[in-house]
């Protein structure tokens, strides 16, 4: 069984963010970069049904800038077999550009499933798991907490409001990963030395047949980044008497929240 | 005219609250713009909801139980008809499953999880939080139609007066062969509101000490009228089911008011909790980064402090 898997490079969720000079980006001086955390689901997802079927690819793809090529290090370590990197400011392309790279270069690689995270953890989105399915005209199931894979067919538990679904569809498909779905293993020594003899492939945007003009064509503009009002902070009283505190906690409802 | 379309959901001729929030906020863009607000529904028992929140029409798409293949092709068709300026979906589960693989059929652009949008200079302007509400992003969507979704809570739901019911106008679609096939819905806790539609949330955390404390959480949460939420600390520990996890890898969550007992504020869970509009927390350690941005901070014993509170709020509802 092949499966592609988008990986996406973001600051590490303990960063803190500053503002670059152009006020609409952040500043990547400094900061440590990660695979996005639901990218490690399907990735680790994606190593399972192979290690099932016993057998087939596991590809990587990211679009990015040079720096990218270490989320695809790091998952060629932890059990991916082959890695396309897109080089490409992918920042200042918007979700949709994002998707039609990934669409044209998944296109490439022989694939009978697509994982992607169900969000890019920074920018949080949820956008480009459906737009490539929608574009690689699969089917797709979001929000994956559970999969199977059999018979050229797949069943996916997909978490919705307080409840869950289960879903069957034909393979190829795409598949969204939420947390939950499985424990990502960590890369282990032997994995680290055996992903240092794979040439990780590279393309342009123009490679793939692909318009800079419709990629970064900026649909969805971000006119400016800014960090939120310091909370100033709101009261803090003290509760060593609880029924007090019970009380102010009450009024605070009432009068502020005007809720009960 | 183009104005603004929204697509709804409905049970039994009821909008979701996600619908009536996403309608209340269209109607304001739709006077901006100079258009009609109009929605889609998959149900005409909609009409009448919908134009009590002001739409004039509703497009109505026999797409039956929701699909995202089925609702695509059916959406797709009524924003043929339309042909609005602007398009919106409430961000629900399906309202978010479904905006990019339209967007990608019409090769539009989406702003996801937005708590403020305008119309300006003929382009949608929306505000959305983003590295998990460490910064905001202003982003502006060009090209027809111009899609967001919109985000639980961060809008509200507001009648128009005096809507008559919307005109319903039937859409024709071609649903192509839908393959993906719903099995089965499982219910884990039924009984229990879900996060995504509380007005009241109360959160647990690591210093509830044990699975059996929850009960402090959930007797407060039945009292209050509200739904019960979770650090991931408390879910990693096998304490409480996933589905109530709020923060970066749960749910983000913005209600009215957020109690949150025992938690200490990491900056992952903050990310799922900090846009809610009143935030209660209780917490013994006066130095807790969760003080930081609650409105009202208790430094205190939960163990304490819950079980008065449940006391305070049931007399209170007696009353
Ligand atoms: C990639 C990533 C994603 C993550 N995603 C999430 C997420 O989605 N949601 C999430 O919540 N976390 C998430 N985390 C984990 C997060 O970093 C914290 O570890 C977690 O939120 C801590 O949970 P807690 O506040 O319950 O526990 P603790 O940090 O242990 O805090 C317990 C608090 O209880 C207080 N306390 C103890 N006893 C009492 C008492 N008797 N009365 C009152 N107060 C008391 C203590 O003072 C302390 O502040 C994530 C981490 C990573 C790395
Ligand atoms: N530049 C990128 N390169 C590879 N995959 C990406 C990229 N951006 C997004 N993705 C994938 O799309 C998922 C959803 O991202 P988003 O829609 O940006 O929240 C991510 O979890 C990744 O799997």
């Amino acid at each position: 069984m092949n499966s592609v898997v988008c990986i996406s490079h973001v600051p590490d969720t303990e960063s803190r963010i500053k503002i670059a000079a152009d006020g609409r980006k952040v500043d990547e001086a400094g900061l440590k970069f990660i695979v996005s955390p639901y990218d490690e689901f399907a990735l680790e997802e994606a190593i399972r049904v192979k290690e099932k079927s016993g057998g087939g690819d596991v590809t990587v793809v990211t679009f990015g800038p040079d720096r990218a090529q270490q989320a695809l290090r790091e998952a060629l370590a932890r059990g991916a077999t082959k890695a396309l990197h897109v080089k490409g400011e992918a920042s200042d392309a918007d979700s949709l550009g994002i998707a039609k790279v990934l669409a044209a270069a998944i296109k490439t690689v022989p694939h009978d499933l697509v994982f992607l995270g169900k969000q890019g953890v920074g920018t949080d989105n949820a956008l480009v798991g459906p737009m490539v399915a929608e574009l690689l005209g699969y089917p797709q199931v979001n929000v994956v907490t559970k999969l199977e894979v059999a018979d050229g067919k797949l069943t996916a538990h997909r978490e919705i409001e307080g409840a869950e679904e289960i879903l069957e569809t034909p393979t190829p498909a795409v598949v969204t990963a939420q947390k939950g779905l499985n424990e990502p293993r960590y890369a282990s020594l032997k994995g680290i030395m055996a992903a240092k003899k794979i040439a990780i492939d590279t393309k342009s945007v123009a490679d793939l047949g692909l318009n800079d003009s419709d990629i970064f064509n900026q649909r969805v503009a971000t006119v400016a980044l800014e960090l939120p009002a310091e909370k100033s902070g709101g009261k803090k009283i003290d509760g060593a008497d609880a029924a007090a505190a019970a009380r102010a906690i009450l009024q605070y409802i009432k009068d502020e929240a005007k809720a009960l | 005219m183009p104005g603004v379309l929204v697509f709804t959901e409905s049970s039994n001729g009821k909008l979701k609250k996600a619908s009536r929030e996403a309608l209340s906020i269209g109607r304001t863009l739709a006077n901006a713009a100079g258009g009609d607000l109009v929605a889609f529904a998959t149900d005409a028992a909609a009409a009448e909801d919908a134009g009590r929140y002001g739409a004039k029409k509703l497009y109505v798409a026999n797409a039956g139980a929701y699909s995202t293949e089925s609702h695509t092709a059916a959406l797709a068709a009524a924003v043929k008809e339309a042909n609005p300026a602007i398009l919106l979906f409430g961000g629900t589960s399906n309202g978010r499953d479904l905006a990019p693989r339209v967007a990608a059929r019409l090769d539009a652009g989406v702003a996801s999880d937005v708590d403020r949008l305008e119309w300006i200079d003929g382009k949608l302007r929306a505000r959305r939080p983003v590295y998990s509400g460490k910064a905001f992003a202003t982003v502006e969507v060009s090209g027809t139609p111009a899609i967001a979704t919109t985000r639980p809570n961060a809008f509200p739901a507001e009648e128009a007066g005096g809507g008559a019911a919307a005109e319903v106008v039937n859409v024709s679609f071609d649903a192509g062969d839908a393959r993906v096939k719903l099995v089965d819905t499982h219910t884990p806790e039924a009984g229990e509101m879900s996060l995504a539609e509380a007005d009241i949330i109360v959160s647990g955390g690591r210093g509830l000490k044990e699975a059996t404390n929850f009960s402090y959480i959930r007797d407060l949460a039945h009292a209050i009228g509200g739904a019960v939420g979770a650090s991931r600390a408390t879910v990693d520990a096998g304490w409480i089911d996933h589905q109530h996890q709020v923060g970066q890898t749960g749910r983000v969550v913005s209600p009215n008011v957020y109690i949150a007992a025992g938690v200490s504020g990491a900056i992952q869970h903050l990310a799922g909790m900090s846009s809610s509009k009143h935030i209660v927390a209780i917490n013994k350690d006066p130095e807790a980064p969760i003080f930081r941005v609650a409105d009202l901070g208790v430094v205190g014993d939960l163990f304490q402090i819950l079980p008065a509170l449940t006391e305070e709020v049931k007399k209170a509802k007696a009353h």
